[in-house]
């Protein structure tokens, strides 16, 4: 068992005043972004994210990734005391979580979202502890073909498997792919896409594009909407949590099954989004009730956030074994890992063993942190939602303006961030998805260097990325999930052709 | 259960009518994207290609693998131009209605203007400005509890970053006069 005692090493290194004092801090403004309309995980790590430049990367990672826990628990607070849900991952909480809020069962609803929160993420570090290092061991031998076939199958599977329309995600990462390659070719060192100007010179920074995509323009979206709210207190108590739990086996095939679903869509390109969504519709489909979900059952609450925990968890899996984030967040800390001056990918686990399994290890400590805050901490997290909307929007908006001019202390950043923001308020209102944006900007340059490795090892033969069997397996994969929804229609057109003599079903 | 009787009420003064005339259906807004993606792609592609997409001694040169993007960019705005132009208009399709806009122009323009003062009054006392100014005039918030809002998270951030993580942020006037 190397990785058990590699993560009692990595609980060692957490062991510190210092890093404790950085978990509870990132743990609760984790909760706070979670909890506030205008800002969700993406967001809150983006912003916060110059604050770690100063730090050693462990403390950072620490933190930041504690922030992402505290968004996760954080979101599940609104959409069942107010029906409205802080993060999009836990609409489906708002099913049977705000009716039995309503029925005065809050306490209850919400001890089940944070322990199925909590029992999702704990499967999911049970799967990257196990399974990470044998992934990236197996890695440490790719080269750049095999990269860019990895490369491949990200954006080929974000095309095929995601619920927008293909030509937007298309146009979404090739976009992205292009602003990352503005500014000094990394190969030839020659100018690309400057136009001459100097402020391209440097590129366009991923940490300034994504706050302004996610932090700004999510401002303008939420001032949109009418922002009264009305909901309702609660106060958990120890008996509520002690009863939850101990029905909780009752539960544990909705439990395992969400677990499942969100550590498979975690780690597939899916995200949090539809997992949750899956985790609720199976556990209705399967239940000798269904009728009985969207009226306040504590099984509604139990699966969309077990699901949605375990695939926010498992989103990392990808991003600490080969370099390549499941989700948005994971590719914002995934820049941050390049701003502390690591390589993401399969050698983090050679070199860097402290960083990784003190990840690791702060992903089985924040769990257990966080949910001890959260059950404490309620009544106080859910008055923040009084302090009215005017007052926390400017804030944000300083945030965001610290944020991006920390990063390079250059006011165009400034400049680029609004701009950011307002494309990325376009983007979200038309349906074009910015997840594909943000991961091809922060993979774009590898993407393009491990292409332009593989061509250059090759003499310029595309055969490459099928000279052997893994990377071919990988290659054809990718272009198979590229084209997924023409090849399904195909098969459903010629099972359809097989059986003619069905008349077909007119609804 | 006494405490779930409890209930969190918050109100919104300038909250946008329900029943506001759109300004443009969002078919429109998609057609202007697509358009201006179009044009972004063709000049991405232009560019390139002069830097060079063919190949050299030591493999492909840097503009190949952008122009191909850009053309994978042109190519799926073109198609969603035309989808969207073939496509029949749906009257609920509203991309933004007057008093969205309103409210959204409301938190933009301050924004736009606090990057401008910025560069001239500084990081913090733009801030302060801003929030307190936004919070007064968007939120009609009483005059004192913005100011006194605006000044401790201002004071807040100034203590964090300049003074424990010593990031450094552009200052104007009022900071030189404190000598910092």
């Amino acid at each position: 068992m190397e990785a058990f005692g590699l993560l009692l090493h990595g609980f060692a290194v957490l062991m510190t005043w210092k890093i404790m004092a950085l978990m509870v801090i990132g743990l609760v403004l984790g909760i706070f972004v979670g909890v506030l309309p205008g800002l969700g995980g993406p967001n809150g790590v983006a912003i916060l994210l110059p604050l770690t430049f100063t730090m050693d990367p462990t403390s950072a990672i620490v933190m930041l990734s504690c922030i992402y826990w505290g968004a996760l628990f954080g979101g599940a607070i609104t959409s069942i005391l107010f029906n409205i849900p802080g993060e999009a991952w836990s609409v489906a909480t708002t099913f049977d979580g705000y009716p039995m809020a309503q029925q005065g069962r809050a306490a209850e609803a919400l001890t089940a979202a944070f322990t199925s929160s909590f029992i999702g993420s704990l499967v999911a570090v049970l799967l990257i502890t196990f399974l990470a290092p044998m992934i990236s061991s197996f890695a440490l031998k790719f080269g750049p073909p095999e990269f860019f076939a990895v490369y491949l199958l990200t954006f080929c599977s974000f095309v095929g498997l995601g619920r927008e329309a293909k030509h937007k995600t298309v146009i979404s990462m090739a976009l992205g792919l292009l602003i990352a390659g503005i500014g000094m070719d990394t190969v030839s060192g020659t100018l690309r896409m400057t136009f001459g100007s100097n402020e391209l010179l440097r590129g366009i920074n991923f940490l300034v594009a994504v706050i302004g995509l996610f932090g700004i323009s999510e401002i303008l979206l939420t001032m949109e909407e009418r922002l009264a709210l009305r909901g309702h207190a609660a106060k958990i108590s120890l008996r509520v949590v002690i009863n939850v739990w101990k029905d909780l086996p009752r539960y544990w095939v909705t439990l395992l099954r969400s677990s499942f679903i969100g550590c498979w869509l975690g780690i597939t390109p899916g995200g949090a989004i539809a997992a949750s969504f899956m985790g609720y519709n199976l556990a209705k489909r399967f239940s000798k009730d269904p009728e009985s979900f969207g009226k306040g059952r504590i099984e509604g609450v139990f699966a969309p956030e077990t699901a949605a925990h375990a695939s926010g968890t498992a989103a990392l899996l990808p991003m600490l074994a080969l370099g390549i984030p499941g989700s948005g967040t994971a590719a914002i800390l995934l820049g941050g890992l390049m701003v502390w001056g690591l390589n993401p990918g399969p050698l983090l686990f050679v070199e860097h063993k402290d960083f990784v399994w003190g990840l690791i290890a702060s992903m089985y400590l924040g769990n257990v942190v966080g949910l001890v805050i959260v059950l404490t901490t309620v009544p106080i997290f859910a008055s923040i939602l009084r302090v009215p909307f005017a007052a926390v929007a400017p804030m944000i908006v300083v945030s965001c303006a610290i944020g991006a001019y920390a990063i390079q202390n250059a006011m165009f950043d400034i400049w680029l961030m609004l701009g950011f923001g307002v494309v990325g308020y376009v983007f979200k209102k038309i349906g074009i998805p910015l997840a594909p944006f943000t991961l091809a900007l922060v993979l774009g340059n590898r993407a393009e260097d491990a292409f332009r490795l593989s061509m250059i090892g090759s003499g310029g033969s595309v055969g490459v990325f099928w000279s052997n069997g893994l990377v071919g397996t990988i290659t054809t994969i990718a272009i198979t999930l590229l084209f997924w929804p023409v090849i399904d229609r195909i098969f459903a057109g010629v099972g359809r052709m097989l059986r003619p003599a069905q008349p077909s079903q007119a609804a | 259960m006494s405490n779930t009787d409890l209930e969190i009420i918050v109100d919104d003064p300038t909250a946008p009518e329900p029943d506001s005339p759109a300004v443009c259906s969002s078919r429109t807004v998609e057609i202007i994207v697509c358009l201006l993606l179009l044009a972004l792609a063709v000049t991405l592609g232009i560019d390139n290609y002069s830097t060079g997409i063919s190949w050299d001694s030591t493999g492909p040169q840097p503009g190949y693998f952008p122009f191909y993007l850009s053309v994978i960019l042109g190519g799926a705005s073109l198609y969603g131009l035309v989808v969207t132009m073939l496509a029949r208009a749906v009257p609920s399709d509203t991309f933004v209605t007057r008093a969205q806009l309103r409210r959204v122009l409301l938190v933009f323009v301050p924004t736009a203007l606090f990057c401008l003062a910025m560069q001239y009054l500084g990081l913090y006392v733009a801030s302060f400005v801003l929030i307190a100014g936004f919070m007064r005039f968007v939120g009609r918030i009483a005059w004192w509890k913005s100011l006194l809002t605006a000044f401790i998270f201002t004071a807040i951030m100034f203590a964090t970053f300049d003074i424990a993580f010593d990031v450094i942020m552009p200052k104007g006037p009022l900071e030189a006069a404190f000598g910092r």
